[in-house]
């Protein structure tokens, strides 16, 4: 035993994502079953006790959020944030592949919850496959009628890592351009066409159904007692086995890369560890004995974001590869606000001139001041993490840079 | 206006747009009115023979034929009526007549409307029914609805159309005329007409000939006179011998150029006081150099009648003179000493003879110019005329009823022209031709065709093209167009080399305001 | 109401109100590039950045309610270093020409620069490349100095209604574009350029007050427009006793018709003030041809020949027109003129036409 913990990822491979009546047979739709017999008070109820948090990467409370939207507001909307656009993470892919009608499924429960007759789905514009498999799903489960009057509908994204930002998502469906709004007000309670829209992620809502099914006692004693229950990896990196893993939340991240992935390839050193996707802090090997939640993660320094696990080893270049991540941030600003649009620019300039051995120590001193400030003052969650990679890896690995300077 | 511009932009539920291309030639009230329909979702009901900008955000659009506009109001009122949408109360209590109008309106039925006007029954329908269904409905109109032969007519119906609803009296309703020139209410307003003196007190009325005997000290004449278009026939006539214009291009805005051209030619003398030699002007005796609104002081009254300060921002040019001195000395050396030392000192005259304007003084509209009436120096100004009560006690009905144009297509003209104005250019051009940016913006006149007209004379967009009334013709471009009916071309009066009005009608006089038919003539058009 | 602590003042406003304008209120002056009190609001410059007590972030107070209790610093450590960040992020994608700019003086880029110091950029690197030649009469693109406020665009949008312009490309390659990115003249614009007057730096100008000089060394004079009836006010610029240019006035009090909004005409044409072709000397016909004279000669002859026909043919022999351009003055004087000097009714304009 690796230490798994499978529950989103229980019947990964028997059982067909697409039929309803096969998720039925393992237990599916009761959660929603019991649903229909609470109050949407009582479910989100249910759902705060669980601590559920937010998996899409800023570990929110989905109870809470949910409670956010106003009780009698005549039209509201379900929204699923299936844009996965952070280079390295598929579990949401690997989520919909396995067990797409527990994704549905949540989606009901929280419509149920907050008085929502529409869902979408928003899919990453390099998921057709999918798009497809998701709306083969929607339609069994209208079939076996499970969903009753809850009608989802499956967009494809526009293939920007920003649609990913829940309000630019919320834009990009309206047809506009995907660009994030400032908040509050908070899709709660001014979403989608101006009205209130629940945005969870993919895995988020697969956890609902387990909750309802097995009570929220259940869940919150499974993991970090903060962040409770099953969180899905993705390892990829000079690893030898890059693949997705389901682990309980106080899961060790040296076990992730040690146990899980069976440590680094060629038997070589570990340099350091990105977790959380391209905006993610690098993590220096003596820290990598934490556990994995939200808020041990934190403590370091990092996040665990999207749960995507990067492994370097010893062998490579970590200024070139912050460079490459200062060029998919200059890539993927979306442009509205000034320090992000501005300073991603100026940002990849100057470690384009680091890397190439035409920097200098002042170009470092800017990085930092920039960081400082972008981190604070952009407008969003892409202009406020695009920097932090950067800055670990200065603070961490500050002589690989010292080396390159002229 | 009854009402203000900004009720406009703020207050109406429902406007509907009659004869006014109001992003073109009241821009800044168009973008107000768009405004209102993107932020506050007013609805709008757009009646016009060219389809308009704003009629894309209309809810109903009616192209209705040219000189139909009454069969058009007295068929949504017929509907109106009808569907007993009407305004009981404010009928009953606020006005009296309508037993009459409503006789008369019932001949008008959508059907026969949709026959004569050209659009769709139902849409006749569907346009009574938003306008008397909302709250707060107001009716803008401009030179589209009045320059008929039977304007007055037109103008009476809208009346009717809003006192049948109540929608005269109350924020975001009224019956609005847009105004074309800058000051034409202000002309108005100081007697620039020939039947009343300032603020439209009668000529005929012997009290009030009294007052200004005694203000002005001299004995004054007691008949009406001429109005414009009647000066220039009389001048034809010989009975009118010498003119005095101020500031007019009568060559290029009235009708039939060329009969105004023998008009003038007629005359023994001819003054014109303008700051361009204007084609007028170059037939003139005597040519007296104005200035323009930026080299003097004084007052304009806008559409929403608010009378605003102009100021003199630098010195005439070269020996020009501010027109109010020309006159001073023109006045004085006719043996009538006038001797104003400035405009403020006109304005305390004005405002002594001129009860709406009574209590208006440069000192109060120093900021903010004040919308008259205004009796006296306490009162705020009237933003909303006949709030409680209308100027005559009881709002009168006036039962109109439909005439066709009086020039109708016929195999020698088979197309009806009408005329109007750009966004780019003013009036008769003598200033805005002079404006180097816009005048390479826009420097030639153009016809509006409809694509299947021009093809039935093979006629392509760009082509040089003659087009041709009774009265003469002028070469021009073609614009090939589906945002004007078929049967129906379009061209504005602003280019002297193209002038409109070398083909619109003078004869086809209305017979209350005599204002011509420019709006319908008889046209034949032929690529050249 | 609500209560909070701004600078260690405290100040109670309004539930809703922004926390822009309870610094304001507190008297704290905040700089702003992208907030207009009339469009909708963006959030996007962050040169509003405050300190907020508890929160990590700064916060952009245009887009941030009030809250009770908050404890905002306006000039902190951080809010100033981000300000100062901003802007040098700025310079480095700016055409920096103020010795040549129209705006000089009347840039909001120049005077936050100014209040905080920033002399230079740290962040200079690639240039500035955005500038395309728009063969419009009206309006000047310029946007190697635009700093991407986008009010041209709300301003367009949201004032005038024509959407003429919107956002091209992405991130530090997005620019303000037409559909298609073809000029102003082959768009949907007006040339109202309500655009020019939103814009806080000098990325759109008019072209036709272009060189003619600049805000600071113009008088103004605020009047109204002498073109449709809507009666917009305006502000003539004046330099040697020249008009050169105009501005609104974005006041509902001093310009009720309008709000500072104005079309081309009002914007754009006003050069026929000082046109060659302007008349600068009274006119008589002399053997079929007009000629110069002086005032004296003109009046005496007017005078002489009206009086006349006065007495050849009565005053009903005479008419006159007066205007519906010229002021209200003007046209009372003339009916007096018509009515008491010449002794006729016979006076009427153009109002009809
Ligand atoms: C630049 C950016 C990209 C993001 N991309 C994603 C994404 O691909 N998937 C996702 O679920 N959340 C993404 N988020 C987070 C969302 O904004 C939002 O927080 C999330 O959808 C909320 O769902 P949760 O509460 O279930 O985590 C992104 C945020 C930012 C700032
Ligand atoms: S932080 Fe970046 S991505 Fe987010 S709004 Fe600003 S420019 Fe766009
Ligand atoms: S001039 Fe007016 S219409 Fe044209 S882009 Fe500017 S704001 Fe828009
Ligand atoms: S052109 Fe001017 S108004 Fe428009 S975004 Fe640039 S700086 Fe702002
Ligand atoms: S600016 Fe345009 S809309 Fe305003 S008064 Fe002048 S001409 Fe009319």
């Amino acid at each position: 035993m690796n230490g798994e913990k499978r529950i989103l990822l229980e019947y990964a491979d028997k059982i067909n994502p697409e039929k309803a009546e096969d998720y039925i047979k393992v237990g599916g739709y009761k959660g929603l079953e019991k649903a229909r017999k609470m109050k949407p008070k009582q479910i989100i109820e249910e759902v705060k006790k669980s601590k559920l948090r937010g998996r899409g990467g800023a570990g929110f409370s989905t109870g809470m959020k949910w409670s956010f939207v106003p009780e009698h507001a005549p039209v509201k909307y379900v929204v699923c944030n299936l844009d996965e656009g952070e280079p390295g993470t598929y579990k949401d892919r690997i989520i919909c592949e396995k067990n797409a009608q527990a994704l549905l499924e949540g989606m009901a429960i929280c419509a149920l919850a907050i008085g929502a007759k529409k869902g979408y789905i928003y899919c990453r514009g390099e998921y057709p496959h999918i798009v497809r498999l998701l709306n083969n799903a929607i339609e069994s489960a209208k079939k076996a009628g499970v969903l009753e009057d809850f009608d989802i509908e499956v967009r494809m994204g526009a293939g920007a890592y920003v649609c990913g930002e829940e309000t630019a998502l919320i834009e990009s469906i309206e047809g506009k351009r995907g660009e994030p709004r400032f908040k509050p007000p908070f899709p709660g309670v001014e979403g989608l066409w101006g009205v209130p829209t629940v945005v969870n992620n993919v895995e988020t809502f697969a956890c609902i159904p387990y909750i309802l099914t097995h009570g929220a006692e259940w869940f919150a004693s499974i993991g970090a007692p903060d962040y409770p229950g099953t969180k899905v990896l993705t390892l990829t990196g000079d690893i030898n086995n890059p693949t997705y893993f389901e682990v309980p939340t106080d899961y060790l991240l040296s076990d992730v890369i040690y146990k899980l992935g069976g440590g680094i390839k060629g038997g070589r050193k570990l340099k350091a560890v990105q977790v959380g996707g391209s905006s993610g802090a690098f993590i220096p090997p003596e820290n990598i004995h934490t556990s994995i939640d939200f808020d041990s993660m934190s403590r370091i320094g990092a996040s665990l974001g999207s749960g995507a696990v990067f492994v370097l080893d010893e062998t490579r270049d970590i200024v070139d590869v912050a460079t490459r991540i200062a060029k998919f941030f200059e890539h993927e600003s979306c442009g509205k606000c000034n320090p992000c649009r501005e300073g991603t620019f100026r940002m990849y300039e100057m470690m384009q001139r680091i890397n190439a051995g035409r920097g200098s120590e002042e170009d470092l001193e800017n990085i930092l001041v920039l960081s400082r400030v972008m981190q604070k003052a952009s407008l969003c969650g892409l202009g406020q993490a695009a920097p932090i990679p950067i800055e670990t890896t200065i603070k961490h690995f500050r002589e690989d840079y010292m080396r390159k300077l002229m | 206006m009854t009402n203000s511009i900004k009720d406009l932009e703020e207050e109406a539920e429902v406007i509907f747009l009659i004869g006014t291309n109001t992003t073109e030639n009241h821009p800044v009230i168009g973008y107000k009115i768009r405004q209102n329909v993107l932020k506050r979702g007013a609805k709008l009901i757009v009646a016009d023979p060219r389809r308009i900008e704003l009629a894309d955000l209309a809810e109903v659009y009616l192209p209705f034929k040219p000189g139909t506009d009454i069969m058009l109001i007295n068929a949504m009122m017929h509907v109106i009526i009808k569907e007993n949408l009407l305004d009981k109360e404010f009928i009953e209590k606020r006005t009296e007549g309508f037993e009459e109008v409503k006789e008369i309106v019932e001949k008008y039925t959508p059907e026969l409307a949709a026959r004569i006007c050209g659009v769709p029954a139902e849409d006749i329908v569907k346009a009574a029914r938003i306008y008397a269904e909302a709250d707060k409905a107001a009716i803008c109109y401009a030179m589209g609805v009045t320059q008929h032969s039977k304007g007055t007519d037109n103008v009476k119906a809208i009346c009717n159309l809003a006192m049948l609803t109540g929608n005269i009296g109350k924020p975001g309703s009224g019956v609005n005329p847009l105004r074309g020139q800058n000051n034409v209410q202000g002309a108005c307003d100081m007697g620039g007409l020939p039947d009343v003196y300032p603020g439209y007190q009668k000529v005929e009325i012997e009290e009030n000939r009294s007052k200004f005997e005694k203000a002005w000290g001299v004995k004054l004449p007691d008949r009406k006179g001429l109005t414009l278009t009647e000066a220039i026939n009389a001048a034809l006539e010989g009975k009118i011998k010498a003119l005095y214009i101020m500031g007019e291009n009568p060559m290029l805005s009235d009708p039939d150029s060329h009969h105004v051209e023998e008009a003038l030619d007629n005359l023994e003398f001819l003054v014109v006081q303008d700051i361009f030699l204007t084609e007028t002007a170059a037939k003139a005796d005597v040519v007296l150099p104005g200035v323009s609104f930026a080299e003097k002081d004084g007052t304009f009254t806008n559409t929403e009648r608010r009378v605003q300060r102009v100021r003199k921002a630098v010195n005439p040019r070269g020996n020009a003179k501010p027109d109010w001195q020309i006159l001073c000395e023109v006045a004085t050396r006719l043996g009538y000493p006038m001797s104003y030392q400035s405009p403020e000192e006109i304005f305390e005259e004005i405002r002594s003879l001129t009860p709406s304007y009574a209590g208006i003084t440069y000192k109060r509209i120093e900021e903010t110019g004040i919308q008259w009436p205004c009796p006296d120096t306490d009162h705020p100004g009237t933003p909303i005329l006949h709030k409680e009560k209308f100027v005559r006690g009881r709002g009168k009905f006036h039962p109109v009823e439909y005439r066709e144009a009086a020039e109708m297509p016929d195999d020698e003209y088979p197309l009806i022209l009408t005329t109007g104005r750009n966004l780019y250019h003013y009036h008769t051009g003598t200033m805005t031709r002079r404006v180097a940016a816009i005048d390479q913006h826009k420097p030639h006149n153009e016809v509006e065709i409809h694509p299947r007209t021009a093809q039935l004379y093979g006629i392509k967009d760009g082509d040089m093209v003659r087009l041709s009334t009774r009265r003469g013709s002028i070469k021009l471009k073609a614009r090939i167009t589906e945002n004007i009916k078929e049967g129906v071309v379009f061209t504005t009066f602003h280019f002297g080399e193209a002038a409109a009005n070398h083909l619109t009608n003078a004869s086809a006089l209305d017979p209350v305001a005599k204002i011509p038919e420019f709006k319908v003539a008889a046209a034949r058009i032929e690529k050249i | 109401m609500i209560t909070l602590t701004i600078d260690g003042k405290r100040v109670t406003v309004p539930k809703g109100t922004s926390l822009l304008d309870a610094c304001r209120i507190a008297g704290a002056d905040i700089p702003t590039l992208c907030h207009d009190p009339e469009l909708s609001l963006a959030g996007s410059c962050r040169m509003c950045v405050v300190e907020v007590a508890g929160r990590r972030n700064l916060i952009a107070s245009c887009v941030t309610p009030a809250e009770e209790g908050m404890q905002v610093e306006t000039e902190s450590e951080a809010v100033i270093e981000a300000r100062r960040i901003i802007l040098e992020l700025l310079l480095a994608r700016h055409k920096l020409e103020c010795h040549v700019c129209e705006r000089d003086g009347d840039c909001k880029l120049q005077d936050y620069c100014y209040r905080y110091g920033v002399k230079d950029s740290r962040f200079k690197g690639e240039e500035p490349h955005f500038y395309k030649e728009d063969p419009n009469p009206f309006i000047e693109r310029d946007y190697d100095k635009c700093i991407m406020c986008t009010k041209c665009i709300r301003a367009c949008a949201e004032i005038t209604g024509a959407f003429a312009i919107n956002l091209k490309n992405r991130g530090h390659n997005a620019v303000i574009s037409t559909a298609f990115d073809l000029g102003l003249k082959d768009s949907t614009c007006v040339f109202c350029g309500q655009c020019i007057m939103v814009c806080p730096v000098g990325s759109l100008v008019s072209k036709v007050e272009k060189g003619r000089g600049r805000t600071y060394q113009t008088e103004k004079v605020r009047t109204v427009c002498t073109y449709c009836g809507t009666g917009c006010t305006l502000e003539l610029k004046v330099l040697n006793d020249r008009v050169v240019g105009v501005n609104s006035i974005r006041d509902e009090k001093l310009s009720p018709a309008n709000r500072g909004a104005l079309c081309v005409k009002g914007r754009f044409g006003w050069d026929f003030i000082d046109s060659p072709e302007r008349l600068k000397e009274p006119l008589v016909r002399k053997n079929g041809e007009l000629m110069p004279v002086s005032w004296e000669e003109a009046l005496d002859y007017t005078a002489k020949r009206l009086k006349e026909v006065k007495e050849k043919w009565g005053s009903d022999s005479i008419a006159v027109f007066t205007s519906a351009r010229t002021t209200n003055e003007e046209n009372y004087l003339l009916q007096k003129l018509a009515r008491a000097v010449i002794g006729t009714n016979n006076i009427d304009h153009c109002a009809r036409l």
